[in-house]
């Protein structure tokens, strides 16, 4: 699974964290998205899918 | 799925990552493909963003959803015993579950139809109708001060115009995050030169030769205008299911599980449904709750006991302001700055009722609010 964010969509609303804890994070300074790994392993594949479709801002990307 | 736009899109589109592999039906009225709301008041509203980036799926992963969608089709009727949905165009659907989304639409001041130069902003093409009298220039009436009419006036007044928000109430947003945090954002717009006339209703408009002048208040002040958006709230779209037996009241009424009846959903902002966690009826209007109440239906759908019970979230962009609110935010909450400053307009605030903390504000601290959402206790203390 390859997984991609757009920071300049993103709202800040951490609801990827939220699902994903390994895989997405949140900038101290103004919570925009950061993508701990671009290639999450196969067990957290399921996370990942709930992490995009919770993202209110449409931001998270996945190719599997 | 009755409406197409993020309610029943979200839907869909978690029946499908479930495993659902039926037919599923989806009806918009609009002739747009699905698109996304909250970028309409900002981004669109200021031209940042082409509208086509307003797009909630492309076309390659929509196709891939294998979905029936019928664009430009309107239901007009809904018999919940046999679940057929009846449509403008007589292309009835029959569904062994049927999921209503059709959202809200805006409340409107009642002179203002036909009317060249008053707006409300809801749809792709409102919000296109809307900055086009925008760019035009003038000075621009803003009624209503609420979450949307305060975003409008941000985004109007970063493009340059001459803005005035008008509303009965005390500062932008006093009903949705209380006193303390709206007379922070009454100085914003300050700051920035929104003319702010609240704390007076208003009465109505003026008009012209078929365009409107100005806004007249309950004071009898009038406001010149040569645009005016009218942003009062909204009101469920239900009309389309009079006679159906549904309970409407301020939306569907729904059980804990988001069903109105048997086979019959509720989703996004058009859903009133028991929510255990708080003890009452709650009917949302924001984002976040759509995605979240869709996954909650299709998995009720597909035989899955849970009740909902979310944590109620929104977020609101202004000037460069950056507001997330989590919870409950009672004005009448005990509000106390937890981290940051506010002098700083850097803080996270936390909202107690009798002790216990009903909600979270974040202002330009997105994840240190949202790590403290853990706090919050929803519902009567024991």
């Amino acid at each position: 699974m390859k997984v991609a964010v757009e920071q300049d969509k993103c709202v800040a609303a951490g609801n990827c964290v939220s699902a994903a804890m390994d895989v997405f994070d949140q900038r101290d300074e103004d919570g925009i998205v950061v993508l701990l790994t671009d290639n999450p392993p196969d067990e957290l594949a399921e996370e990942v899918r709930t992490a995009a479709a919770v993202c209110p801002a449409l931001a998270i990307h996945i190719k599997d | 799925m009755v409406g197409a736009s993020a309610a029943g899109l979200s839907t869909a589109e978690a029946l499908r990552r479930k495993g659902f592999p039926g037919r599923i039906t989806v009806l918009g009225d609009e002739l747009h493909p699905p698109y996304d709301r909250p970028p309409l008041s900002k981004q669109v509203l200021s031209g940042t963003w082409e509208p086509e980036r307003a797009a909630l799926r492309t076309e390659e992963h929509l196709s891939g959803l294998d979905l029936d969608l019928r664009l430009g089709e309107h239901a007009t009727g809904l018999d919940p015993a046999s679940r057929t949905v009846r449509t403008r165009s007589g292309r009835d659907v029959r569904a062994d579950a049927v999921v209503i989304a059709t959202g809200v639409r805006p409340r409107r001041l009642p002179e203002q139809d036909g009317l060249a130069g008053v707006h409300v902003l809801r749809t792709l093409d409102d919000a296109l109708a809307l900055r086009k009298d925008l760019l035009s220039g003038g000075r621009l009436v803003v009624v209503g001060e609420g979450v949307l009419g305060s975003e409008i006036a941000a985004t109007a007044r970063t493009l340059g115009l001459d803005v005035t928000l008008a509303g009965p109430l005390a500062a932008p947003m006093a009903l949705q995050v209380g006193p303390l945090i709206s007379g922070l954002l009454k100085e914003l717009h300050e700051e920035r030169g929104v003319r702010l006339r609240l704390g007076s209703g208003v009465a109505g408009l003026e008009h012209a030769a078929g365009r409107v002048t100005g806004v007249r208040l309950a004071t009898g002040e009038v406001l010149p205008a040569e645009v005016v958006v009218v942003a009062i709230g909204a009101i469920p779209t239900t009309d389309w299911l009079a006679g159906s037996g549904l309970e409407l009241d301020n939306g569907v009424v729904c059980d804990a599980r988001c069903r109105a009846a048997e086979g019959v959903w509720a989703v996004g902002d058009v859903a009133r449904w028991q929510h255990e966690g708080l003890g009452r009826r709650v009917r949302l209007e924001n984002r976040t709750n759509v995605t979240e109440q869709a996954i909650a239906v299709a998995g009720a759908i597909l035989g899955d006991p849970a009740a909902y019970t979310p944590i109620p979230y929104f977020w609101t962009d202004q000037f460069d302001a950056k507001l997330q609110m989590y919870g409950v935010l009672p004005a009448a909450a005990e509000v106390q700055v937890v981290e940051g400053d506010p002098a700083a307009r850097r803080f996270v605030a936390v909202y107690r009722e009798a002790g216990r903390v009903t909600g979270v504000l974040g202002w330009n601290m997105p994840k240190q609010a949202r790590l403290r959402r853990a706090e919050i206790t929803l519902g009567e203390p024991a």
